[in-house]
């Protein structure tokens, strides 16, 4: 046999890489955190690389995981080798599909990043909550617990399913396995040929629906057979162990790593053993050879093959002498006896026992454990506790492990300071900015030590939940054995914090071990780093002996034209003092590596990195750490102490990076949480922030239209409101008439903007004398923080504006108080702007049902969430069901809304008498149309709630508690194209069919963006996005049309960028039309590939080229016999292609294959063309009578 | 009639050349070009800046959008997708696969090791020839024009070290001493000088207080300045000289000739008539020869240069004076 090459990859590329090669089809859908198999997929196939069988397989990406795993259903019903990536909500929709292909005894293999099932609140991140969901499909499952696992599992379950006929999910732990790059060996070509079975593959093909040999499956069965004909199968469960046994044995005769159904590592005379599958295995693995090697007796049953599960082999590898078993489930099953894993071994000790069949002396202790949900840290820590709990003479039942659970009093004492950490495994922990690159250099170090040494390595990647200023972390270890470590790195020998922000904001420090290094890229030299570090910082270096490094890498960066990117850098400095490389030898192993990475990117990006590295050592220092502490400041606190209970205690421990200290009783059981909470999170990521001229300034207030964090805002007040203003604070006179004699401001949140421009590249009014300066320039942030702070402070204290007296366009809007604000949305977010509009315009009447993706991660990921509250206290309420219901959750909104309503109106019928007709009436036929209809509604019902307080009848108490219901409620939708163009479309047609009053916000990006940026049906013809890297060759779906095609759906097509009165308008018409509602808002994005700080220019050019029409539909106008669309853009002016080859998306192609893209883009400025012609062509049609006359 | 001319060493049938200009961004222009009888193609301008700021931008582009649990990045990353000159090398190849004629690829560096880097390339990729776009705008008060000279001519050493094929310095009018800092061009080893580069003039949009891009054609009012200096720097340098700007019929190119050009060339007109006018240009161009009995157009090649022309204080001063002499009356 051949050398197998060693490679350094992550448990994605590992699982696609065998999957890849052993499928003839691919059917995929994007999911977190497994659409990086599809994407590698797609990548490959996109490359040309072949299977097994020297066919290129075909990638299909699908419209949801449904459509995903029907077309995988048909593409093997049809005969050829199929698979699909997926995981958490992706497989539940899955489920039907994977209940016939496994009645239909169909080979597959589904490779599944296990992830948590969303309950009280989402989790992209791991646990085994969806792979138990599909326990009973009658699919086999096969775990891995780690990078090489997955690799080999991977094709141990095809040869296994081939063999057994029985279909396979192989899951691995998402993001602890998924994500984790390890060293692995790479199953070459020939061995995948050697063992997948090429008579079995043949046996499947024969098996196909065929004309030439027609049979017939999905009959309908009666109850005189169904049931016998369903336990026909029986004998392929009872024989499917034993084919998973040959596979496993075949692959261990062929590559040498020998796998078990249940692999057994421990003393042979264990009297405590831990049952557990997944990446979980190897930390109690590392900890069983611990204990071991300290004398003790103790075991770990690692499950590889979970269903179905055979008690006999789990018997067997069970060692007799055990005493007590603590069986882990990484999923939680309320209300059950016991988790899953759990009650399967039960069940397997007791019918062996209750058939005689024990081998064991004493019938053992089971106890059943819970651990690691949500990845949810399950180290040595952990691990010691578990078995220590078993050491007790009566173990903890039905126990949690890894938490603090004061409410039910599950969780098992630990140690925190027990670790088996050995110093001969090299820790390192680095702290850096999404933006600055530090994640893939680490990725790139650690490749450079796993395959240039003889080390074994992991790098595993930690991310906060935002998107602008992310703090990423990097966990790197190497050394000469093994790494089971499937944990986080608590003490590290090498701590750098490549942003100085965090020396301020976070306790890096609590992670280095004596004798350690601390590396800073710091502002300040050697000789005056010392004396800004604050004092816990200075403590912790002295009281822990650290060699502390500096090195001004972002200035390094600056000169070597490497932008915010120092991560090259930083990394050059992480060789130069660990040592792990001779000096000379690292740096040139730096640069092969640069180059790798960005080699195909041309050459110019590999030398500006070349040149950072070459510059970064002379400018690397060493500080002379005085060895007592000299500070006086210390760090300031996470939040303000203004900040409600509940955020002090709870948001600011999460903030901190210690959410794992907060106990269960911390939490509310339901998921519901106070919103409002991002303002209490100063995050202080802006280099530069907008600074206001006020006499250039001609008060248009587009700034605060355009900004995607209402970091800008803009109000009139009384000029006596100014008493006590801090010094610096800005005010003028208002220049219009419908506030003469009042005061006007812009302020800036200083600590909240995140310095992404818009607002100043929105800004229309320049300096005459001197142009360049305008009425907002960008200025360093640092110097004005302080005054700014105070002066929002102030400005928040101003009185809002009385929304009745306002007339609302753009200008207009922008006085009314966002009630969105401070998201984690990427600087520069296009569809935060429109969000932020619609809770100026009706936040305090609003619920919002959101699609899962960007607008529900920005919109409501902790710590802090960004909907906010007026001085009334209303504000927008918001749910995220799921991605693909948003439509119909929010329909159900509407239908409750409606029910309460019409209670209260009924209610109030009934007690007209008591209250006089005329108040009741008014209340009744209210026009809540506008804001005054509103206001006047609200304090009608004030009126009415204080009347209701006096009286004793039933109904009063009835009305009293939805009497909030008689004012007018906004029902919205919100979500991205991929929910309303793709996975959603089905639900949003049905909402917008059936009339009901509800309003729909398509946040239309042409792209995933969340998970990535792949395609979806909303891409623009010509456009490139993952899933589609030859370039989409099908024009976007005109779902406007679509909708209008009804009749009665009010349809609008808006780009704020382009055109901002328009889309105030279409709010607003949307709002007020009572019906169903369609906004299709286009949304400029990272995915587009330019830097978002020129993003109205791209919008603009976006309707200038056809490309993005703008128009709005209004039924109303149809039943005043007008024609219903308004088409509010001209026709094209400029060509398609001079608004297309300014984007990377569409640019990429135009370099990688020019003739596609010249053909695609002609294409497209086509068919721009003709839909504009055809939207005019409706505008123009005559409608009513005037349309009759002329028929006549 | 025998029009063939040596340009930087390079033999060619006829001195048209057409410059760097977009008609040499697609093969099949070149391909008519090519047919259409032009001599040469100078291939649009390589800018560094370009190439250094694409990087840039791609990094900057790659790192708003890195750090994220969910994506890792925002686009995909096919194969062959480069920010670097690595499309331009691949047209040069291309050109010299569709087109028989000399294939001058142009630069326009910014940094010293940016000018040499890329000339490498180009030579490796098979130009022909590399002409040096110098076009550089001296706004910094504290440079002397020596400087601004040195700057050059360190430019042109470095890259004559570097390469082996021919190189040509595309000028500006702007220098104090334009026929010393030629001659020192020629010293530092230029196979050949175009005069002149055509520098974009920006417009100010007086509406939005902006500076707009506003590319106008040469007309040929232009050709009189080259004429001038064709003629001077001719009858001072050994090496080749090409005439561009402004010339745009038969009478254009034999003027530019007689005062010493090597070559000449021409992109307006194209812009304007198509690659085809090169060839009706040709063809008037050997009707003048004939009728006016030249055997060749190496007959008249440099025949009115300053050293021949039979009163060269009109191509000087003189002629300034009676100009003005002239308008008075």
């Amino acid at each position: 046999m051949a050398h197998r090459r060693t490679v350094m990859i992550d448990g994605n590329e590992a699982t696609a890489s065998t999957a890849h090669r052993i499928n003839e089809v691919c059917a995929i859908y994007p999911i977190t955190p497994s659409s990086n198999m599809g994407e590698f997929a797609d990548e490959w196939s996109a490359r040309g690389k072949t299977n097994i069988w020297g066919i290129v397989p075909d990638v299909v990406e699908m419209q949801s995981e449904g459509g995903a795993s029907a077309a995988v259903h048909g593409s093997l019903q049809a005969g050829a080798l199929t698979t699909t990536f997926t995981a958490s909500q992706g497989l539940l929709l899955m489920i039907p599909s994977m209940y016939k292909i496994a009645g239909e005894l169909t080979p597959a293999v589904f490779h599944v990043s296990a992830r948590t099932l969303a309950t009280h609140a989402l989790s992209i991140f791991g646990d085994h909550s969806d792979i138990n969901a599909v326990r009973q499909t009658g699919w086999g499952l096969i775990a891995s617990g780690s990078v090489q696992e997955a690799h080999d599992m991977a094709c141990i379950a095809q040869m296994a399913s081939l063999a057994s006929r029985i279909p396979f999910v192989h899951f691995f732990d998402g993001f602890r396995t998924s994500h984790e790059v390890s060293k692995i060996e790479l199953l070459e070509d020939d061995d995948l040929r050697h063992l997948i079975d090429d008579d079995l593959v043949q046996a499947h093909r024969r098996r196909a629906l065929s004309p030439d040999r027609p049979v017939i499956r999905g009959t309908s069965q009666n109850p005189d057979t169904f049931f016998q004909a369903r336990e026909a199968i029986n004998p392929f469960y009872e024989a499917c162990p034993g084919h998973v046994v040959d596979a496993m044995e075949k692959f261990a005769a062929r590559i040498g790593r020998s796998y078990h159904l249940f692999d057994y590592i421990g003393d042979p005379k264990a009297e405590r053993v831990v049952v557990i599958m997944g990446s979980g295995a190897e930390a109690v693995h590392e900890m069983v050879d611990w204990l071991n090697g300290r004398g003790e007796k103790v075991g770990v049953l690692k499950v590889r093959l979970y269903r179905p599960f055979s008690a006999q082999h789990f018997l067997a590898a069970m060692p007799a002498s055990v005493k007590k078993i603590a069986v882990m489930d990484r999923t939680k099953e309320p209300g059950s006896l016991g988790d899953p894993l759990y009650l399967d071994v039960i069940t397997a000790l007791h019918e062996a026992r209750t058939a005689g069949a024990s081998r064991f002396a004493v019938e053992p202790v089971v106890v059943g454990g819970r651990y690691g949900l949500s990845s949810k840290e399950f180290n040595d820590t952990m691990v010691k506790a578990i078995f220590d709990n078993l050491a007790a003479e009566k173990p903890k039942n039905h126990f949690t492990v890894g938490i603090v659970d004061d409410v039910s009093h599950t969780s098992l004492p630990m140690d925190d300071d027990f670790t088996i950490a050995s110093d001969d495994v090299f820790r390192g922990l680095f702290y850096g900015l999404g933006s600055d690159g530090t994640v893939g250099a680490n990725k790139n170090s650690i490749k450079i030590i796993g395959e240039e040494t003889d080390n074994y390595a992991q790098g595993y990647f930690v991310y906060d939940s935002k998107k602008a200023g992310a703090v990423t972390v990097s966990h790197l270890r190497f050394g000469p054995r093994p790494i089971r470590a499937s944990y986080l790195i608590r003490k590290a020998r090498f701590v750098a914090c490549h942003q100085w922000v965090f020396v301020e904001k976070l306790d890096m420090l609590a992670h280095a071990q004596p004798g350690g290094t601390f590396l800073v890229n710091s502002p300040f030299g050697p000789e005056e780093i010392w004396d800004r570090f604050p004092r816990e910082v200075q403590q912790a270096i002295v009281d822990l002996k650290l060699k502390v490094y500096c090195i001004d890498a972002t200035e390094v960066a600056r000169e070597t034209g490497m932008g915010r990117r120092t991560n090259t850098i930083m990394q050059t400095c992480f060789f130069a003092i660990s040592g792990i490389l001779p000096r000379e030898e690292a740096i040139a192993k730096i640069k092969g590596a640069i180059k790798k990475t960005y080699g195909n990117k041309g050459d110019e990006i590999v030398r500006l990195n070349f040149e950072a590295v070459d510059s970064t050592l002379a400018n690397l220092h060493e500080v002379k750490v005085p060895g007592k502490v000299t500070a006086v400041s210390t760090r300031p606190p996470t939040v303000s102490s203004e900040a409600p209970e509940l955020v002090r205690r709870v948001t600011a421990l999460m903030l901190e990076g210690k959410g794992d200290l907060l106990p269960v009783s911390a939490f509310p059981p339901d998921g519901t949480w106070p919103t409002a909470t991002t303002r209490w999170e100063k995050r202080n990521i802006a280099i530069d922030i907008p600074v206001w001229d006020e006499e250039l300034c001609i008060q248009c207030n587009k700034c605060a239209m355009v900004c995607p964090h209402a970091a800008i805002r803009a109000k009139v007040y009384d000029p006596s409101a100014l008493q006590g203003a801090p010094a610096t604070f800005k005010a003028v006179e208002y220049k219009a008439k419908d506030f003469e004699g009042s005061k006007y401001t812009i302020q800036v949140a200083p600590e909240d903007c995140t310095g992404c421009e818009l607002c100043v590249r929105v800004c229309p009014a320049k300096d005459k004398s001197n142009p360049k300066h305008k009425a907002l320039d960008m200025a360093p942030q640092m110097p004005l923080r302080e005054s700014e702070r105070e002066n929002f402070a102030f400005f928040l204290d101003l009185p809002e504006v009385d929304r009745t007296k306002v007339k609302i366009d753009v200008k207009g809007a922008q006085f009314f108080q966002p009630l969105f604000e401070f998201s984690g949305a990427c600087e520069g977010c296009g569809e935060t702007p429109y969000v932020k509009l619609l809770t100026q315009l009706f936040g305090d009447r609003l619920l919002v049902g959101n699609a899962t993706g960007c607008s529900s991660i920005y919109g409501g990921n902790l710590p802090t969430t960004p909907y906010a509250v007026n001085a009334e206290g209303r504000g927008p309420a918001w749910n995220n069901s799921l991605f693909e219901d948003a439509a119909e959750f929010s329909l159900g909104f509407r239908l409750a809304i409606d029910q309460t309503e019409t209670s209260a109106r009924n209610l109030l019928k009934s007690l007209a008498s008591t209250f006089g007709d005329e108040l009741v009436d008014e209340i009744l036929f209210a026009d809540q149309k506008s804001e005054e209809g509103i206001a006047a509604q609200r304090a009608r019902v004030a009126t009415l709630r204080a009347k209701l307080a006096g009286l004793k009848e039933p109904a009063a108490a009835k009305l009293a508690q939805i009497v909030d219901y008689l004012v007018r409620k906004s029902v919205w939708a919100v979500g991205g194209d991929g929910w309303a163009y793709d996975i959603g479309y089905g639900g949003l047609d049905h909402t917008l069919g059936i009339g009901r009053n509800v309003n729909l916000l398509v946040l239309d990006t042409g792209v995933y963006s969340n998970t990535g940026g792949q395609a979806s049906k909303a891409t623009p013809l010509g456009a490139v996005a993952k899933f589609a890297m030859g370039g989409k060759g099908i024009p976007s779906k005109d779902l406007g049309m679509m909708a209008m095609a009804y009749g009665h759906v009010y349809v609008a097509s808006v780009a704020f960028g382009a055109k901002d009165s328009q889309t105030v308008r279409a709010f607003l018409e949307a709002e007020s039309y009572d019906g169903p509602s369609l906004i299709i808002a286009y949304s400029h994005c990272i995915a587009h590939g330019y830097p978002m700080a020129d993003s109205l220019d791209h919008q603009l050019m976006a309707v200038e080229s056809g490309a993005w029409p703008m128009y709005r539909f209004d039924p109303r106008r149809t039943a005043m016999g007008e024609n219903p669309l308004k088409l509010d853009s001209k026709a094209p002016k400029i060509p398609f292609d001079q608004y297309a080859l300014s984007e990377t998306r569409f640019k990429m192609l135009a370099k990688v294959d020019p003739e596609r893209s010249k053909r695609l883009l002609a294409d497209a400025q086509r068919n721009v063309q003709a839909k504009y012609d055809m939207y005019q062509q409706l505008a123009n049609l005559h409608y009513g009578a005037a349309a009759d006359s002329e028929s006549n | 009639m025998n029009l063939t001319t040596t340009y930087l060493g390079l033999e060619l049938a006829n001195p048209i050349v057409c410059g760097s200009s977009p008609l040499g961004t697609s093969i099949d222009t070149l391909r008519q070009l090519a047919d259409a009888g032009a001599a040469a193609v100078v291939l649009p301008s390589l800018f560094e800046e370009e190439i250094v700021g694409a990087a840039q931008a791609q990094m900057a582009m790659e790192a708003q959008g890195a750090g994220f649990a969910e994506a890792s990045s925002y686009l995909p990353d096919p194969a062959g997708y480069h920010v670097g000159p690595d499309h331009y090398l691949d047209h040069i190849r291309a050109a010299k696969e569709a087109v028989s004629i000399p294939v001058i690829a142009s630069l326009n560096g910014t940094s010293p090791g940016g000018w040499t880097r890329y000339a490498e390339k180009m030579q490796a990729a098979g130009a022909d020839a590399i002409e040096l776009n110098a076009y550089f705008l001296a706004t910094d008060p504290g440079e002397t024009g020596e400087a601004v000279e040195e700057r050059t001519l360190a430019i042109v050493r470095a890259v004559k070290a570097a390469v082996s094929v021919p190189i040509a310095v595309k000028l500006s009018p702007f220098y104090s001493s334009l026929s010393h800092f030629a001659r020192r061009l020629e010293e530092a080893g230029a196979d050949g000088l175009v005069l002149f580069n055509r520098f974009y003039q920006p417009d100010i949009d007086i509406e939005n207080l902006d500076v707009v891009p506003n590319l106008r054609l040469s007309t040929a009012d232009e050709l009189r300045l080259r004429l001038r200096w064709v003629s001077i720097l001719s009858s001072q340098l050994g090496i080749s000289i090409a005439a561009s700007g402004g010339a745009h019929s038969a009478v254009d190119v034999i003027k530019a000739v007689m005062t010493g050009a090597h070559a000449v060339q021409m992109v307006s007109a194209l812009l304007i008539h198509g690659p085809e006018h090169i060839g009706r240009t040709l063809e008037a161009i050997t009707f003048w020869l004939t009728e006016h009995d030249y055997e060749s157009l190496a007959q008249m090649q440099g025949s009115m240069n300053m050293a021949k022309v039979p009163n060269a204080a009109k191509l000087t001063r003189a002629n300034y004076m009676k100009m003005l002499d002239s308008w008075q009356q």
